[in-house]
């Protein structure tokens, strides 16, 4: 479903990413960790479209999307909730979930998608008439992920999704994405939350000063002795 | 002063309010949308008020119909704006910004001097008087004051109600965030460009059956505007709207009991002195 | 170093007026004379410029310098030596008004250049509201003192006008230079890009800024008074208000704020266009002059956004580095 193929990409005169090569499957649940600054917000960005690929391809179902803008690649079926969240504040609820399916193929099933989203996470239509801005730090996250989901995406892209949550909140986000995830959408994660997000994910990439440093099943990757060590934090 | 002469001025602010808030309204959104302020929107304003004025005193044109064409210039004209100055600048510095559509101005007022020289044209509509209370209203100026209300409605109703129309709301709150909605940004820029133009191409439209026009119209309303604009709160049209109001209402007022150029200066210091204290807007929320 | 090369530069700029110039004479003295003036206005706004304080309302400070010394000169006779300090602090005293609340508050980008805007009309309609002492739009015409008088700081010859707007200019120069000296690059950069980032590593960004500023409004007062002596004439639509201090942000821009003479080379190219259109449409196409400047304008930020000096020194670079270096990953 997505390929990333020899990947370099950053800001200005700056590298962030250095030959990153990484796939999803379609159906698959995919993480990639590493501490700050390792480059995982900007690999996330750079599959969404909104930081421009240097050298090496970027693909969607075979089809090459290297240095097409955002809304291109948006369209073909990827959705990307940012770091931060990044909800419309002074839109309400609703509006917010109606810009989560803004695409003309997804204003159609308008009705049955903003259904389904209030379904997973009713505490969005209890507050569908309310300010995105009003609602708590987890409601927001929930806003984020449903905002997501609306456009029925074949590749949800999550970027820290736990950043700033108390951790009461966590786990019930992470069981909520766990609920996103039994309902057949293929995920690729970045979380700071190693423990949480391998128990989460079939795969996992360790993403260190901006290249892949290991990748393997997440099962495998949680017993090796460094991951644990260094991010796991036992 | 007669308290009955405040009274009618009173009246008359709300009025010119109505036509001001069309303007802050449309720069409004270029300003929340694009992040660029056109330093040359009341020129715009001004053209607008030129096409009236040739079509219905040189080609005999109905006035409404003026009007129609009028805002159907005005808005072909903001968005070859957008496309031939804003959009190669869009990631320059602002002084650049500034400059380019500051260059506009100069263009725009020279060039009408050059066309139609320095003269102060007006439609000389034979437009009733209305008295109530003693107090003396225009005609023109209270069918401005509706008209305007019923763009400000239409427009109220887009913005809300449809897809577009929400998009611009949400881009000027997080621009990268609705193109990860699959918004395409060039789009949502040329329709908020498109708006604006239109609601200059109206404002010039109803400006014209109150006031003479002349190159350098925009040179008091002009900065005014901008003030306004900001004053009620970016992405707030509500704000917009009572920003408008009460500028027009210091302008009308203050411009009775003292004159044009003081009023002018009091409502420029209120302001300076609002961006200090309530930099979001008067009506706006601390973050 | 360039020491010789500038002192060569010096000694040709004092004597300009004494070489043999030709029939046009006057005009090119006159037309130097207003390089300098508008040159010690540009270096001026550049001072705050590139710091990303871009004010639209230097035309206050402008009109505050010109107005305080050719009122008080007109209605009392009081020499413009003395009253110019009182220009210079009329134009500080505003400046600080004005900026330590926008500074304090951090009222930044296009909120400050609204600010600076609203400040600058303020001036320009006061001045047309107290018509009766400043002939409103009108304009307002400096008392005669005679063709030769120091005391008055009136000339009728144009070379003791250039000797004196030449001295003010270095001064401003002089002054650029030592902001320019007394900041190291980075903190610089800093405070134009990122005040957090500046604060955070020691730099008193308030005062600072407050102190360019204030640096910048006198300096500029004193360009106005300098204005008011030499042209004799004052007139709001001039010397404040929207166009004069767009015209000021343009000359610095086409010229790049950055370097110590790039202001005054902007001025000149500004004021060789407008004098240049002026001379070629004359009286006869009102308006077409100012058509074509502003045409220019858009033309010119469109198409070269460094400036001159910044775009001829990309197409140099261009040429001397093809390839981008790309950097090895650190940390």
């Amino acid at each position: 479903m997505l390929e990333l193929q020899g990947v370099t990409a950053g800001y200005g005169e700056f590298t962030a990413l250095w030959d990153v090569t990484l796939t999803v499957n379609a159906g698959e649940a995919v993480a990639v960790v590493g501490p700050n600054g390792a480059g995982k917000t900007t690999l996330m960005r750079v599959i969404s479209g909104l930081v421009p690929i240097r050298t090496g391809d970027l693909r969607l179902d075979g089809r090459s999307f290297a240095g097409r803008r955002a809304h291109e690649i948006v369209a073909h079926g990827i959705a990307h909730v940012p770091e931060g969240r990044r909800i419309f504040p002074r839109l309400t609820v609703e509006e917010n979930l109606k810009m989560g399916g803004f695409l003309p193929a997804s204003r159609r099933h308008y009705a049955e998608t903003v259904g389904r989203v209030y379904d997973l996470f009713p505490v969005l239509a209890e507050r569908r008439r309310q300010r995105a801005g009003t609602l708590s730090g987890g409601e927001q996250q929930m806003l984020a992920i449903g905002r997501a989901l609306m456009s029925k995406p074949k590749l949800i892209l999550l970027d820290e999704p736990s950043l700033g949550l108390a951790p009461v909140m966590v786990l019930r986000l992470f069981e909520l994405i766990r609920r996103v995830r039994q309902e057949g959408y293929t995920i690729l994660i970045v979380e700071q939350n190693v423990r949480q997000v391998l128990s989460l994910v079939d795969r996992a990439y360790l993403l260190e000063v901006g290249r892949i440093k290991v990748e393997g099943r997440s099962a495998d990757l949680a017993e090796q002795d460094f991951v644990r060590k260094a991010y796991v934090g036992i | 002063m007669e308290p009955i002469l405040i009274a009618e001025a009173a009246i008359n602010g709300i009025l010119l309010g109505g036509v001001l808030a069309l303007l802050a309204l449309g720069l409004n959104l270029i300003f929340g949308v694009v992040d660029i302020i056109w330093i040359a929107y009341v020129e715009l304003v001004m053209l607008g008020m030129y096409a009236v004025y040739w079509l219905v005193t040189a080609y005999a044109w109905p006035l409404p119909l003026a009007a129609l064409a009028a805002v159907a210039l005005v808005t072909v004209l903001g968005l070859l704006v957008h496309l031939l100055i804003i959009a190669p600048i869009l990631s320059s510095p602002p002084v650049n910004q500034l400059l380019a559509t500051g260059g506009l101005l100069f263009f725009l007022q020279s060039f009408a001097t050059f066309l139609w020289a320095t003269d102060h044209r007006s439609l000389r509509l034979a437009l009733p008087i209305l008295e109530v209370f003693g107090m003396f209203l225009s005609f023109a100026r209270l069918l401005a004051f509706a008209v305007s209300l019923l763009a400000m409605l239409g427009l109220y109703l887009f913005l809300t109600r449809t897809y577009m129309g929400t998009a611009i709301r949400a881009v000027s709150q997080d621009r990268e965030a609705m193109a990860l909605m699959g918004a395409d940004a060039r789009k949502v820029y040329l329709v908020t460009s498109g708006i604006g133009g239109a609601m200059a191409g109206l404002a010039g439209a109803l400006l014209i059956i109150q006031y003479s026009v002349h190159p350098h119209f925009g040179a008091a309303f002009g900065p005014l505007t901008f003030m306004i604009c900001v004053l009620g709160g970016l992405g707030n049209m509500f704000g917009a709207v009572v920003a408008s109001l009460l500028m027009s209402e210091v302008i009308s007022v203050g411009g009775i009991i003292t004159s044009t150029e003081m009023a002018y200066v009091v409502a420029f210091v209120i302001f300076i002195v609002a961006i200090f204290v309530r930099p979001e807007g008067i009506l706006g929320k601390r973050e | 170093m360039k020491r010789p090369l500038a002192i060569l530069g010096l000694a040709l700029l004092a004597v300009f007026p004494w070489l043999p110039l030709g029939p046009a004479r006057l005009y090119i003295l006159h037309v130097a004379i207003l390089i300098l003036i508008w040159g010690i206005v540009g270096t001026a706004w550049s001072l705050m410029g590139r710091f990303g304080l871009v004010s639209l309302g230097h035309g206050a400070f402008l009109g505050v310098g010109a107005y305080t010394t050719t009122l008080l000169w007109n209605f009392w006779g009081i020499s413009p030596w003395l009253t110019t300090p009182l220009a210079v602090g009329a134009a500080v005293l505003l400046a600080l008004v004005l900026g330590y609340p926008c500074f304090r508050f951090r009222v930044v980008g296009h909120y400050f250049a609204l600010v600076t805007l609203a400040l600058g009309e303020v001036i320009r309609l006061l001045i047309i509201a107290e018509r009766d002492w400043t002939g409103g739009s009108l304009g307002l015409t400096l008392k005669d003192a005679g063709a030769f008088n120091p005391w008055a700081i009136q000339f009728a010859d144009k070379r003791i006008f250039y000797l004196i707007a030449l001295g003010v200019w270095l001064v401003g120069l002089w002054v650029w230079w030592r902001v320019d000296r007394s900041m190291t690059r980075s903190a610089l950069e800093a405070i134009g890009e990122d005040e957090t980032a500046a604060a955070s590593i020691g730099i008193p960004v308030t005062r600072f800024k407050l102190r360019i500023t204030l640096l910048s409004a006198g300096l500029t007062a004193v360009g106005g008074v300098l204005y008011a002596q030499y042209l004799t004439y004052l007139n709001p639509g001039v010397l404040a208000g929207i166009g004069v201090s767009l015209q000021i942000v343009f000359a610095v821009v086409l010229g790049g704020m950055y370097t110590l003479l790039g202001p005054t080379v902007g001025t000149a190219l500004t004021i060789a266009l407008s004098e240049y259109l002026r001379v070629a449409f004359g009286v006869k196409l009102l308006g077409m002059a100012d058509t074509i400047y502003g045409l220019v304008l858009i033309l010119i930020i469109i198409f070269l956004p460094a400036g001159l000096y910044g775009g001829l020194k990309e197409l140099v670079l261009r040429r001397a580095a093809p390839a981008r270096v790309v950097r090895a990953p650190s940390g």
